[in-house]
């Protein structure tokens, strides 16, 4: 324990020696590398804090900054490199290591025991709690607290009862009451209404103006250029550039975070058909019961791909759903073919001909328990030959399966054991496998790709131009804009449940699309 | 006539009680650390039949009792390892601690049948108050009447409902039971503190399985428990996991396990078998009330990460 100890008394010794120093460097990061399952979330990367900055990190889905944040913030250990807090160089085991280091994240989900009272929630597990505190003690300290730092919430209402953005306040609240220094916002504004990021920017720029450092992740431009005094752009896990908000530009900022030219593919020309799927006004509601798809219409031709951009939780999941039958339409309809399935069930729409290839492919694209004959059945098994009556034909099933998985070219099948067993690659085959088979008109493909290997890319994207060519309408859900560009015949880019912009894959340059990814509207020129 | 039978009835569900009430205490600690233990029966088997043996060669309770916690307590670490630090699914390595620990009791009562009965009689199971208290009418057999581990029962109840809600220690035992993620973010090892809580509602266990068989049956017979581990569990759902109510709880389940000899007695006659359903039919009862009323079921309902084990850097 003694290294414990003299951690806290540095970090003690820290804070009053930063008093006063604005400007002066917090915490630098250097040469970070983390990996997971053999992929590296971050490489290489460089970081610096000063005291008394708002400091962006900026990037897309799977940039790496929750990572970065998680290794600052001591919750995954970094495989290399090194952290420096206020010069020192220091070894964080755990997130209460770093914390009692000065050191606290607002995670994307909270860290409140939610059926806890506010008070209790402060009180838990910090050190100046006494063993038999009354509730009413508690309270009063937090009543203090709140005020203190213009964080005001009723101390003894239950965490359940608090709208997100309260809730937030909480949670930056009791890092406060820890001490913190260092605070680390991983896309606080993600779960916010306008107003109360508002007020959220105010106490950014308050706890700054004291001396405290903040890191506020987000892949929102505008916000970005609003609050911050620094901003640097991830990409791939690693560190692109970090620039002063006065040398920044939202247009420089979003090739920064896009990166790569995007080039159009030649790809077979062919004229569309008639439109075969049509949504018109939909909207949605997301598991919190915000409204997550907003009056979206969408049109899909037959030998026509759609692809819907934008940034991971804008409403995504949630159109794809819809679609697929698998969430409640609160308005606007959809037409399969002709046919009105706004209040149809999966199978009903299943039976017109709508497949999909949902974007957790473990978790609900399969049964990942079951081997790949049973799986490859699961749409098929109601009819001959696969079953008759009540009775299942194992054969005709392994038949079957022989048969995708040479068409498909699904690799290191082991029959009879189960299907989670397959690398992503080869679930993801396994699924357009199973549902390409079954002759859909329309398929609606969500994150078709997300996380894999370049060769199982290349094979997936291939299937789906076939697809099109075959004369399926096809809607592509994507966050890879290179994707995006390669196969749409169309680009719909959906930010905040809205389609913020309809593009020809030609128009869609990387600044345009990142801009309107985030929610920034683009003049027609 | 009548109201005799019904005291008398609630005297004797005092009894048999008493080890659900200490078993179920000991499985409310652990599941609000997020562990469920569904070994009970085994436990209360396992420690009970070592507690048993102890009193037999020695004449000191105390001992004996403290030994059957203990060894209940070895039992839960076995499961406390398996759950928490394997992470193995917690019903089965639950469901696997009832079998070992039938077994191992099974073992230990076919060694030495004639040793594990009473040569003397135990002092300590002598009601703790003189006569003269016990004879006052109702208050007498009610309150006075019991020996003193149904005071001890009775002082734990109070210190569990004190510890869970009322100290630092308990608050932070039961965010480890609701959100393990958010204990570990301000400093509370998940895993010790599961570790603890679950060899504590082992010890719980121990405790009730050594007083079934040494204080109230005085022998062991195979599967004396009889499902009494099962019931446990149910108390601490019906309880809502809270101590008072569990006290309570403990007694009408013990009122409904003795519902049977007492009906006879009056001359009615419902078979056994359904009576013994009764207290799982009412714990169904209570779920269904909890559940239907959302200002309850935030109250009274189970532990939010009961069951899951907690991992730091899964993502």
């Amino acid at each position: 324990m003694p290294l414990d100890r003299a951690g806290a008394a540095g970090a003690a010794a820290q804070i009053d020696r930063s008093d006063g120093r604005l400007g002066g460097e917090a915490a630098r990061l250097t040469s970070i590398t983390k990996s997971f399952y053999g992929q590296a979330a971050n490489e290489d990367v460089d970081f610096d804090l000063r005291w008394g900055e708002i400091h962006a990190l900026l990037g897309e889905n799977g940039a790496g900054k929750s990572t970065l944040c998680s290794v600052l913030a001591g919750l995954y250990h970094p495989d290399s490199g090194e952290i420096r807090l206020d010069g020192e160089q220091v070894e964080l085991r755990s997130p209460h290591h770093a914390l009692e280091q000065g050191v606290g994240m607002v995670y994307q989900h909270f860290r409140l025991v939610e059926r806890f009272t506010v008070a209790e929630n402060l009180a838990l597990g910090h050190p100046d709690t006494k063993v038999l505190a009354s509730r009413k003690e508690l309270e009063r300290q937090v009543a203090e607290l709140g005020r203190r730092y213009g964080l005001e919430a009723a101390p003894e209402a239950g965490v359940w009862q608090l709208s997100v953005g309260e809730q937030q306040r909480v949670e930056i609240l009791k890092l406060l009451h820890r001490g913190v220094r260092i605070l680390i916002l991983d896309e606080p504004t993600a779960v916010l209404t306008p107003q109360e990021a508002r007020s959220l920017f105010a106490t950014m720029r308050a706890l700054a103006d004291e001396g405290r450092a903040i890191i506020f992740v987000s892949h929102k431009l505008d916000e970005v250029m609003e609050v911050s005094d620094r901003v640097s752009v991830l990409r791939d896990g690693r560190m692109v550039g970090s620039m002063e908000i006065a040398e920044a530009d939202p247009a420089r900022l979003a090739r920064m975070m896009v990166g790569r030219d995007l080039a159009v593919p030649d790809r077979p020309r062919i004229e569309a058909g008639a439109p075969v799927l049509s949504i018109t006004g939909l909207t949605a509601a997301g598991d919190r019961g915000i409204e997550a798809v907003r009056n979206v219409d969408i049109e899909v031709r037959a030998s026509q791909i759609v692809g819907v951009a934008g940034v991971a939780g804008n409403g995504q999941r949630e159109l794809a759903e819809a679609i697929a039958g698998l969430r409640r339409i609160e308005h606007g309809q959809i037409f399969l073919g002709g046919v009105d399935i706004t209040r149809a069930s999966p199978r009903q729409r299943i039976r017109l001909g709508l497949g999909f290839v949902p974007e957790d492919r473990m978790r609900t694209g399969m049964a990942g328990g079951l081997p790949l004959p049973a799986n490859l059945a699961l749409k098929a098994y109601r009819r001959p030959p696969l079953s008759r009556g009540p009775l299942l034909s194992k054969r005709a099933m392994d038949d079957r399966a022989r048969r995708l998985e040479h068409r498909f070219d699904i690799r290191g099948v082991r029959w009879g054991l189960p299907t989670s067993l397959l690398s992503g690659g080869n679930i993801q085959r396994a699924i357009l496998a199973r549902e390409l088979s079954a002759g859909p008109k329309v398929l609606v493909a969500a994150a078709p790709t997300r996380g894999l290997d370049v060769a199982a890319i290349q094979a997936i994207r291939r299937l789906l131009l076939e697809e099109r060519e075959a004369g399926t309408a096809i809607l592509m859900i994507s966050e890879d804009l290179e994707e995006i560009m390669e196969l749409s015949d169309e680009i719909v880019v959906l930010y905040e449940g809205r389609i913020m912009g309809r593009l020809e894959p030609g128009q869609a340059s990387p600044e345009v699309l990142g801009m309107l990814m985030a929610g920034r509207t683009v003049d027609p020129a | 006539m009548n109201e005799s039978v019904i005291l008398l009835s609630i005297v004797s569900a005092v009894g048999i009680g008493t080890p659900i009430l200490l078993a179920g205490l000991g499985e409310m600690y652990t599941e609000h650390s997020g562990v469920m233990n569904l070994g009970i029966e085994g436990m209360m088997l396992g420690g009970g039949v070592v507690g048993f043996w102890v009193s037999t060669q020695h004449t000191s309770l105390p001992l004996a009792l403290a030994v059957g916690a203990a060894v209940g307590a070895l039992f839960a670490l076995v499961h406390a390892f398996l759950a928490v630090t394997l992470r193995v699914n917690q019903i089965v390595s639950g469901l696997a601690l009832v079998i070992t620990g039938t077994g191992f009791a099974a073992f230990i009562g076919s060694l030495n049948d004639s040793a594990l009965t009473y040569e003397r009689p135990l002092s300590s199971f002598e009601p703790v108050f003189g006569e003269g208290m016990r004879d006052l009418p109702l208050v007498g057999p009610l309150v006075f009447g019991h020996d003193w581990v149904v005071y001890l029962s009775w002082v734990l109840v109070a210190a569990s409902a004190f510890w869970l809600f009322r100290t630092r220690w308990g608050l932070s035992l039961r965010a480890v039971g609701e959100d393990p993620a958010a204990a570990d973010t301000v400093g509370i090892s998940v895993t010790a503190t599961r570790y603890i809580y679950t060899m504590v509602g082992g010890a719980g266990a121990g405790l009730g399985g050594t007083y079934l068989i040494a204080g109230i049956f005085s022998n062991y017979q195979h599967g004396i428990t009889a499902g009494l581990g099962w019931i446990a569990f149910a108390l601490v759902i019906f309880a809502g996991w809270r101590p008072w109510r569990a006290l309570a709880a403990a007694y009408i389940f013990g009122v409904l396990r003795n519902l049977g000899f007492s009906l006879q007695i009056i001359g009615v006659d419902i078979p056994a078998d359904f009576l013994n359903a009764l207290p799982f039919v009412l714990t169904i009862a209570a779920l269904i009330l909890i559940s239907a009323r959302s200002s309850a079921a935030r109250k009274y309902s189970a532990p939010s990460a009961l069951a899951v084990p907690y991992s730091r850097e899964s993502r």
